[in-house]
């Protein structure tokens, strides 16, 4: 019988120089619902689609406050997800206790990257089976990170992991020039939009299914520095969801249009 | 000779009676780390429109003793902080070295040093205060000096307790008793400081000096001063007291062999 002898552990190479535990943690990361986040000049967004186990059970929660500038949406296994967000959230207050400011995204996501990296080389452990995408704003500014089981972590302007995500990441390949100098209100469609991408036939997106963060900077002129990190979940992503439904209807009509003339 | 290393360097006991040996504590906890050996004095400072001038003399004293007269109590660190030290001067050696891998670690981000003044000023408080509560203190009265995460001129000091306060001009040691009232005269309470320009600050600072040097016994006349603004730092490290005049000191009366 064929057996493949060099994924009993996570430290053991293949004679191809692969570590297929890793390799199958990454695997994990695509069978969890799809997240989107993107980054405009001000703010970073994420979007997630909620699946629930069954159909009287609630829905699994994709995106996590870490803290009033930072938030992660998780895709793959969620018991990982909450002992990496837990971790996040000590970090993030240390941070607040002993030097009186919010962690730096860049730096909570390399202190992320360093524990997973440890699980890829210490014998008797396994990685991460989740992926995350952090989004934050800080001193230099609104950041998007994808981090991965494996421990490698990008900056990104726009990214999507999860179950059928590659659609959504050819809508953002193909809109990425409009997301800079966007709107707060306009990232959060092109998100939602991108996350619609990613839909099978039958599927929508609901009030149930959907959550949408963001956290950014505060506009010119206000009290605070940040716009504090919000979490749209239930009823209130409705006006999200119809703001999504105004511009498609009004792109079709222009369309149409187009072809009329 | 005596070999017995407790009997060295002390009066003869046939000459002066036996020592009374309960001063010399050969058991129980040990006790040198909490009190300080070589010390600094006074660091002064004062915000002005736009930043903040601190200073400190270049002396570490070894008690009474004018020990170490090149000592630099002005501390950088990033491009826009300054930490002034009083209090024990190896304790300033081991304060320099956890600011040095702070700095360290904040500069591994694509960002570089993004803690500001007040960051820091909040971190060493929890330091003192750690210390402290383990018995073990860090003998330093400490002021920091720079911009607050508004861009705010910011002042603010941490002791050896933790315990933290801020105004628009403090000092520490013999500087808190001397210098302090000078300050309060130059600058009252209701002058704003936008009103007070960086020449007027330095001005001032350097007369506080000449004061401490004229009038506490633990100072020096060569001094560090720091100008923090949003240019950047400068720091001066040899400064000499100018200008001195000691024909006050002919009117002192009431002390040593005088007879008043």
């Amino acid at each position: 019988m064929f057996r493949n002898n060099y994924d009993n552990d996570a430290v053991t190479f293949s004679p191809q120089g692969r570590i297929f535990q890793v390799e199958y943690a990454q695997e994990a990361v695509k069978q969890g619902s799809v997240v989107v986040g993107l980054v405009n000049k001000t703010h970073v967004v994420l979007v997630g689609l909620k699946r629930n186990a069954e159909e009287l059970s609630s829905y699994q929660r994709k995106i996590i406050e870490i803290d009033s500038h930072m938030g992660v949406a998780i895709a793959g296994l969620a018991s990982d997800a909450r002992v990496l967000s837990n971790f996040m959230k000590q970090q993030s207050l240390g941070s607040r206790m002993t030097y009186g400011r919010p962690i730096p995204v860049e730096r909570i996501v390399s202190q992320i990257s360093d524990r997973a990296q440890l699980n890829t080389q210490q014998y008797g452990r396994r990685p991460y089976g989740v992926g995350l995408l952090v989004a934050g704003v800080d001193e230099s500014g609104p950041h998007l990170f994808d981090f991965q089981p494996s421990g490698m972590t990008y900056e990104m302007s726009a990214c999507a992991i999860g179950a059928r995500s590659q659609m959504a990441r050819t809508y953002l390949e193909r809109n990425l020039d409009k997301f800079a100098d966007s709107s707060r209100d306009e990232l959060i469609t092109h998100g939602l939009r991108a996350l619609k991408e990613t839909l099978s036939q039958d599927k929508e997106l609901t009030v149930d299914n959907t959550s949408v963060g963001v956290v950014g900077l505060a506009p010119e002129g206000s009290k605070g520095r940040i716009e504090s990190f919000k979490l749209y979940d239930g009823q209130i992503i409705a006006p999200l969801l119809e703001a999504l439904e105004q511009t498609e209807s009004g792109e079709t009509r222009e369309g149409e249009m187009e072809v009329d003339s | 000779m005596n070999h017995f290393p407790e009997s060295w360097g002390r009066p003869r006991n046939d000459i002066y009676g036996v020592y009374n040996p309960s001063f010399l504590q050969t058991t129980g906890p040990k006790a040198h780390t909490q009190s300080p050996a070589v010390t600094g004095t006074s660091v002064i400072a004062v915000k002005f429109n736009g930043g903040v001038a601190i200073a400190a003399d270049n002396l570490a004293s070894y008690g009474s003793l004018a020990r170490f007269t090149d000592v630099k109590r002005l501390r950088t660190f990033g491009d826009s902080a300054v930490v002034g030290f009083g209090g024990d001067v190896s304790d300033m050696q081991y304060i320099d070295r956890l600011l040095g891998s702070i700095d360290i670690k904040e500069n591994y981000s694509a960002h570089g040093n993004l803690l500001n003044a007040k960051n820091l000023h909040t971190y060493l408080s929890k330091v003192f205060y750690k210390r402290r509560s383990e018995f073990n203190p860090l003998w330093n009265h400490v002021l920091v000096a720079g911009f607050d995460g508004n861009g705010q001129p910011f002042l603010s000091s941490a002791d050896l307790l933790g315990t933290t306060y801020s105004a628009p001009h403090l000092a520490t040691g013999f500087g808190a008793h001397l210098a302090v009232p000078i300050l309060r005269r130059l600058f009252p309470e209701e002058k704003p400081i936008e009103e007070i320009s960086k020449e007027q600050a330095v001005a001032a600072l350097k007369e506080c000096i000449k004061v401490l040097w004229y009038r506490d016994a633990r100072s020096l006349d060569s001094y560090s001063i720091a100008v923090i603004s949003k240019d950047g730092i400068e720091v001066k490290q040899d400064e000499k007291l100018e200008a001195q005049s000691w024909a006050f000191a002919e009117s002192i009366k009431g002390y040593g062999a005088q007879t008043v």
